[in-house]
């Protein structure tokens, strides 16, 4: 299961390196709505500074959306995915395969997005190994749910605008975990931060678990 | 001897409509056979079927000694398909469109390599990205994948499309090695002035039935009006 998911993270972490997608149009994304953000919410009143973690992880969420369609609609081109299903690849490798590539991309997208947030709110990177730790399982999270979704709405007509309805509902507490975690972080009260951890751990290892079982049956549904 | 691909009123429906509505097919080790029909006939649906990618909704298909009833994931490495789609990756480069292929079907890497050489993609080829290849060049990246795979028993769809005299040749070369070396061959063509004389047996194809023909046959006895 392993060989086969690191062939599959390489294979698209190839793609994403020769086709430039994530750093030529979901990064300058990101960072355009950071920018919009720090335009509606004027910067004077302090709203900007306050709601630094909810934006971040608002901002997260729009670049895994982004991702994970990425991620599907290589495979549903030129008949991609039924050759998939002609390997003699462990559907359980596919899904963490796919997975670990769409985390690896937010983990450089939220590195980005720190400086960016650093930079635009003026927030104070203090608790570091809480914003490293909420990183970690917030991005695991979004990208085993991510990836169970998207392959459910792979197969069908209007996966672009399914996909965001399926998904956002299934993340909300992700995002609620992890802006919780991330205001405590960027508060100095990393102590109020570590339960959230806990919760954004559970629940990626729920949809780990459930991606590990489901991903076959969905492929070959999709 | 067991046949290669045994199908008993095999139906295969494609939302309600039968794409395939009882077929009976033997086909022997190393038979090459043709499949001949016309378009909307059911070669395709046939040949994925075999595959292990179409459903079988009723009859009995056994492929490889696999019940497809049972499990049809279970023969989908044993086999090669060449459809329509050439299955590559535009942004990744030809060779790394055949390694990564033939890795995940567990091929050799010796196999990859000459695979590669066999379909004239070597050298400076091998790096170009996918998405600058002609049709034809694809379809000899896609053939490089299903050659270094070594599958049991090919299922070829068209395999002659988009390809230029030289690329037909290899084809048919690579076909008659294949079956030499004890593989099965499926063809699914429209082009019977090329495919017929590859093939040791036609069968026709027509909604959705096989009805099985004498050989050897000429292109004019087996053109459909």
């Amino acid at each position: 299961m392993f060989r086969d998911a690191a062939l599959i993270a390489g294979k698209d972490l190839r793609i994403e390196a020769r086709s430039r997608v994530a750093t030529n149009q979901i990064a300058p994304f990101a960072l355009l709505v950071l920018i919009l953000f720090a335009f509606a919410l004027d910067p004077d009143r302090g709203i900007l500074t306050r709601a630094t973690a909810g934006l971040f992880w608002v901002t997260v969420l729009f670049c895994t959306l982004l991702a994970v369609q990425r991620a599907f609609s290589i495979e549903s081109a030129d008949g991609n995915r039924d050759a998939l299903r002609l390997t003699a690849l462990d559907p359980a490798g596919i899904f963490l395969g796919k997975a670990a590539a769409i985390a690896l991309e937010l983990l450089g997208l939220e590195v980005l997005l720190l400086l960016g947030v650093v930079v635009l709110y003026d927030a104070s990177l203090d608790s570091a190994g809480l914003l490293i730790l909420t990183a970690l399982a917030a991005t695991a999270g979004l990208a085993s749910a991510g990836t169970l979704y998207g392959v459910l709405a792979a197969g069908l007509r209007v996966r672009e605008t399914l996909l965001p309805l399926l998904l956002l509902p299934v993340v909300a507490p992700v995002l609620i975990g992890s802006t919780r975690a991330f205001e405590a972080a960027l508060s100095g009260s990393p102590s109020d931060g570590w339960p959230w951890v806990g919760l954004l751990s559970v629940f990626a290892l729920v949809y780990l678990a459930l991606g590990l079982v489901a991903f076959g049956p969905l492929l070959e549904e999709s | 001897m067991d046949s290669v691909v045994h199908l008993r009123a095999a139906v295969s429906l494609l939302g309600r409509f039968p794409a395939l509505a009882g077929v009976d097919l033997d086909v022997a080790p190393s038979e090459i056979v043709l499949v001949r029909g016309p378009n909307g006939a059911g070669k395709t649906t046939l040949l994925r079927l075999c595959a292990g990618l179409a459903h079988l909704s009723s009859g009995e298909a056994v492929v490889l000694g696999c019940d497809l009833a049972d499990d049809p994931k279970a023969v989908r490495a044993r086999v090669g398909l060449l459809g329509h789609a050439t299955a590559l990756y535009d942004d990744l480069t030809v060779i790394d469109n055949v390694r990564f292929w033939a890795r995940a079907a567990g091929a050799r890497s010796a196999d990859t390599e000459e695979a590669i050489e066999q379909l004239g993609l070597g050298g400076r080829l091998a790096k170009v990205p996918v998405a600058r290849l002609s049709a034809g060049q694809r379809r000899r990246a896609a053939l490089a994948i299903l050659v270094a795979r070594r599958p049991e028993l090919w299922l070829l769809d068209e395999p002659h499309a988009g390809l230029d005299a030289t690329g037909r040749d290899l084809v048919d070369d690579l076909v008659r090695r294949a079956a030499a070396a004890g593989a099965t061959v499926l063809i699914a063509s429209h082009e019977l002035d090329r495919a017929v004389p590859l093939a040791q047996r036609t069968v026709t194809i027509v909604g959705g039935r096989v009805q099985p023909e004498a050989s050897p046959v000429s292109p004019e006895a087996v053109r459909v009006p």
